[in-house]
């Protein structure tokens, strides 16, 4: 007996033939995954695009090879060691400050960069007119974020004044090196020169101030040891020193994070697309059984058998992996764009052919995989059912081949979510939660089946009960299109939920009566003017309170550099070294609530010890107690505080919370600035008390809740925005698998319909079962992914950001109603003219 | 005048199971049927007929007894050997005719060649189709074609492969009587031509009457084993 090999000629010639007048529909059963390869490549490309971009541009992401940077002006011997550096140096110092522009009379909050020197030194700032980025440092001019222009309708020439000062506009900022523009959504720039600084008279005695200094070397090499000199010294003044490497490794990894999500999204398209083609292709082959029964009564092996089909698919899955390649590299075009507003690096669009090459195999791959599934049923095929269309051919749950199949995709699918996150535990939790998806999802769908089986309603009209029947009949697609189309809708309504839960909790917390301006930077002898000032506008003042800052020196005597080099501790890095913004009072606000301990008011005269009061959830972040002692760093001032009280904080209403709040007399005389809170009617009087509190206090700032807000909707639209757009290839797979479950039972259901047509039903009436059944396709597979995307966004809402879930009803009922509406459209789109025709013609033509 | 036997069939059992019961379908057949010659078996519905056919050609396979097909016994082959067996020593013609819709009727026609490796096998399928009367209608798909030009495809198919035996399932049973009539005629005259072995299973006792043996089935069993006559004289 001749052995059968795979590359016979004549088993490709006969894959051909035995394709004709199934190759669209063969095509249909791959396209589903020609989105999630697109998706895939897409993503893919440019994340490597982005991350060459990172590599070969790191010392433009930061403009310089090194920044040091510091909260304070850098002492003497820092800057006694800076000079003997054979570097260029360049200046900046920023901060928040109110700007004021006269034309428009109107006033925003915005980071006043004052800078000196040739920075940046690599990459550029953009601006509009471009010689703008070289003149304002000439001629004392400023640079303002092109935001700030687009919203006040601001032109060249007009005036901001910051503090006393008042700078010509010399041009709009288009891009700064390393900025995301999302970054400068809350407060935007504006660049003046380092000369001019003094003349503003905003930097007063502890205002939050950011010092830069940024360096260009001649010989990068020299670099690192010369930092490495630094290092006691940053140590000791608290400097942080990044170079452009490690700018550039920081941004890789939080870009790499991103598009490892994303690329997650568009692998969860891939594999509703893989349970699509396993399920167009198992059709397929039932549909062929027929033939092959006729082959192997003519003398067909049952390899020959195999591979005709094997290679049908292993071509269309080839096609279809090269067009979902090609589609990807069309959709990279549109990601740059995308993503502009989140990343610090312009990413020009360049093809990665690695990319490219990994979309085709695991494109290939995955079709091979899934359509192996219902290919080893043509193995099992008998040739007694070509005189015996009764004959089943034998689908035995427990061959070997299928187990081993099954372990396969498993492996494949497991190291593949590995391979796109890039680490084992993250991998391996997403293959789980999708899992646990599709499993939830499966059993949801066969309960819906048993359920319409059990209970079905004999009572119900004839259409509606024979529609009914079709989710539960043999060769329904009720599982596969529940799968698709439910998961899409999971992702989407997840997302919405979750997006609308942090939404709302930021917009809705008894908005009309919280503070809703805050002032800031306030000067110890500026606080009765402020108050008078805000009292003049028939405002209340709501809070006043002084603000110090300090940072911890110590935790029960173990210094903080001790404590940070401690593996052991269990104290959160955080907390251990942030700048502190304590305040010191003697009656506790409404938000508050001592939950352990004694609240000290004042400190008794005759005490020589110093109390302090923390919040519970910092308590546990540094891993303390009542009676333990921290001692604070204010200032260049060591003050050992014993911890007196534990209080409860409600965070989420709008008004200076803090961590530590001292006694009356222990830091009272400290460095300090005020911060009031009012509430204004509306934005009319917001903008006036801002427009006169410039006027007449330069160096505060105020900040307009409610503008604050509308940009974290913004930020959150951006990113949604981003994550929709991958959702969207999911439920483009959904719709695409649920065309190929329509065209796949095409004919089953021309047949239906000729029966009933034959038996007496009228085209209304065949038309309205098709309607129907796919109403409650999609209502169901709308509905499961619907409950489920209300327990994750629960389990979210819960467990990540401790919020209370309260799902609205309206964008529930109108997801349901799009989901229902796409799956009946475009259910009756492939099934037009089914009931049109006549019950011969259609019988000869679809054969 | 001395024949070989080409197909022997000794104390052929058949048993499936229907729920809980064990259902006996064929019950001790034998029979052997030479070379050359021309049969039938017929017999009520569910007498067993095509489960017979079934497992002569070895596309099943029994529960005990044997079936021999040109002294090869079909019990002891694999699935791929039983296929071999059927490309090599069998044709095919089934009631509702079985052409492959995707293939042209000349493809049809090859396939049982090319599934021997041979391939330059145009001509001589085309020849076939001439010889069945349809030799203008090589390129034609099975829907472009009737009833009986798709049982005369099939009978191209069955016979191109010169089959020791040929098995043919109510050959007529779909098609009208004038074209039963004349597919019957163009079975018998190829079958005459080529010296194959003929065995029929039908309703249709006319039909049977044309042959020159007729095994009766019921209930599993033969109940008559007769030479008719008419066959022998044809064949002669």
């Amino acid at each position: 007996m001749n052995k059968t090999s795979f590359f016979d000629p004549w088993l490709w010639k006969m894959a051909w033939r035995d394709s004709r007048s199934n190759r669209g529909r063969l095509l249909l059963f791959v396209s589903s995954i020609i989105v999630g390869i697109a998706a895939l490549v897409a993503i893919n490309s440019f994340g490597r695009n982005l991350e060459e971009t990172i590599r070969t541009e790191s010392r433009s992401i930061v403009g310089a090879d090194l920044v040091l940077s510091s909260r304070s002006p850098f002492p003497e011997e820092v800057e006694a060691r800076i000079a003997e550096w054979p570097a260029e140096e360049a200046r900046e110092v920023s901060f928040a400050s109110m700007a004021y522009f006269p034309r428009v009379d109107n006033t925003r909050l915005i980071t006043v960069r004052a800078l000196e020197g040739n920075y940046p030194f690599y990459g550029t700032l953009e601006t509009t007119p471009a010689e703008a980025a070289d003149n304002f440092r000439k001629d004392g001019s400023a640079l303002v974020d092109y935001s700030v222009i687009l919203q006040y309708e601001l032109e060249i020439g007009d005036t901001v004044k910051l503090g006393n000062q008042g700078f010509a506009i010399a041009g709009y900022l288009q891009k700064v090196p390393g900025q995301a523009e999302a970054a400068s959504m809350v407060a935007p720039r504006i660049y003046i020169p380092m000369d001019q600084l003094e003349n503003t008279g905003l930097i007063r005695f502890g205002s939050r101030v950011n010092h830069r200094k940024l360096f260009k070397f001649e010989d990068s090499g020299e670099m690192a040891g010369l930092l490495e000199g630094m290092e006691a010294l940053n140590r000791k003044h608290r400097i942080r020193s990044r170079t452009a490497e490690q700018q550039g490794a920081g941004v890789g990894s939080a870009a790499g994070n991103m598009y490892g999500f994303l690329n997650l999204v568009a692998f969860i398209a891939l594999l509703l697309g893989s349970i699509g083609v396993a399920s167009a292709i198992h059709v397929y082959i039932k549909m062929k059984l027929p033939s092959l029964a006729v082959l192997r009564c003519v003398g067909a092996r049952i390899r020959q058998t195999f591979y005709i089909y094997l290679i049908q698919t292993l071509v269309i899955g080839a096609i279809g992996s090269v067009v979902g390649v090609i589609l990807g590299v069309a959709i990279q075009v549109l990601l740059p764009d995308l993503f502009a507003a989140l990343l610090p690096v312009q990413v020009d669009f360049s093809i990665s052919w690695r990319s490219a090459i990994e979309g085709l195999i695991v494109g290939l791959g995955i079709c091979m995989l899934f359509a192996l599934l219902p290919l080893l049923t043509v193995r099992k095929v008998s040739p007694l059912s070509a005189i015996r269309t009764n004959i089943e051919s034998q689908t035995d749950g427990r061959d070997p081949l299928r187990l081993l199949l099954y372990a396969i995709i498993a492996i494949a699918a497991t190291a593949f979510a590995i391979s796109q996150t890039a680490r084992v535990d993250v991998g391996l939790s997403f293959i789980a939660g999708v899992a646990i998806a599709f499993a939830a999802l499966s059993a949801l769908a066969l309960l819906l089946m048993w359920a319409v089986k059990r209970f079905f309603p004999s009572g119900w009209r004839y259409e509606w009960r024979q529609s009914l029947a079709n989710l539960y009949r043999p060769n329904n697609q009720t599982l596969v299109l529940m799968l698709s189309i439910g998961l899409g809708t999971f992702l989407i309504s997840t997302l919405y939920f979750t997006q609308d839960t942090l939404l709302s909790q930021v917009a809705t917390l008894d908005r009309d009566k919280q503070p809703n301006l805050m002032m800031f930077d306030i000067q110890a002898d500026q606080v009765e003017g402020v108050e008078e000032l805000v009292r003049s506008f028939d405002l209340p003042v709501i809070q006043n309170v002084p603000i110090v800052t300090t940072r911890l020196a110590a935790i029960k005597g173990r210094t903080v550099e001790e404590l940070d080099a401690d593996s052991t501790s269990k104290i959160r890095g955080w907390a251990l070294k942030r700048e502190y913004r304590v305040t010191y009072r003697d009656t506790l606000f409404s938000t508050e609530e001592v939950v352990e301990g004694e609240w000290i008011g004042r400190m008794p005269a005759d005490s020589d010890t110093l109390y302090v009061s923390l919040e519970t959830g910092i308590v546990r972040d540094l891993d303390v107690k009542l009676g333990d002692q921290l001692t604070f760093d204010v200032q260049g001032v060591q003050m050992p505080a014993i911890v007196k009280s534990i209080r409860k904080v409600d965070w989420q209403r709008v008004q200076p919370n803090f961590f530590a709040v001292f006694p009356r007399g222990v830091i009272d005389d400290a460095p300090q600035f005020n911060v009031l809170v009012t509430r204004v009617a509306d934005q009319a009087q917001s903008s006036q008390l801002q427009q006169a509190m410039v006027k007449a206090f330069p160096n505060v700032s105020s900040v307009d809740l409610d503008l604050i807000l509308k940009t974290v909707e913004k930020i959150i639209d951006q990113i949604s925005f981003v994550i929709r757009f991958m959702a969207l290839f999911s439920i483009l797979t959904g719709l695409i698998v649920l065309s190929a479950a329509v065209i796949t039972t095409r004919y089953q259901r021309i047949r239906e319909s000729v029966l009933l047509r034959t038996l007496g039903a009228v085209k209304q009436q065949v038309n309205r079962i098709m309607i129907l059944e796919y109403f409650y396709l999609g209502a169901l597979a709308g509905l499961t992914g619907m409950l489920l995307s209300l327990l994750s966004s629960w389990a979210l809402a819960y467990f990540m950001f401790d919020l209370t879930f309260v799902p609205s009803i309206q964008p529930l009922a109108i997801i349901l109603a799009l989901v229902v509406t796409m799956t009946v459209g475009l259910g009756m789109l492939n099934s037009r003219k089914i009931a049109d025709r006549p019950p011969l013609e259609i019988l000869r033509n679809e054969v | 005048m001395n024949k070989s036997i080409v197909l022997r069939v000794s104390n052929l059992v058949k048993e499936y199971q229907s729920g809980s019961r064990r259902l006996r379908v064929l019950d001790d057949i034998s029979f052997d049927i030479e070379q050359g010659t021309t049969g039938a078996i017929v017999g009520p519905s569910g007498s067993g007929k095509t489960t017979l056919l079934a497992l002569c050609a070895g596309l099943d396979q029994a529960t005990s007894g044997q079936v021999e097909v040109n002294g090869i016994s079909v019990a002891g082959l694999s699935e791929d050997e039983r296929s071999v067996l059927r490309n090599e020593q069998i044709g095919f013609v089934f009631q509702n005719f079985q052409l492959m819709p995707t293939l042209t009727a000349l493809e049809n026609v090859m396939v049982p060649l090319e599934l021997r490796g041979e391939r330059k096998v145009r001509d001589k399928a085309a020849s076939m189709l001439e010889k069945v009367g349809l030799g203008d209608r090589l390129s034609h798909y099975p829907v472009q074609l009737s009833g009986g030009e798709q049982q005369r495809v099939a009978l191209a198919r069955a016979f191109i492969n010169d089959p020791q035996i040929l098995f043919a399932d109510e050959p007529t049973g779909n098609l009208d009587e004038d074209t039963g009539e004349k597919v019957t005629e163009l079975l018998f005259d190829l079958n005459a031509d080529s010296g194959t072995t003929l065995l029929l299973v039908t309703h249709d006792l006319d039909l049977a009457a044309r042959t020159g043996r007729i095994i009766r089935l019921k209930g599993g069993r033969i109940v008559s084993d007769e030479l008719t006559g008419v066959a022998d004289e044809r064949l002669v």
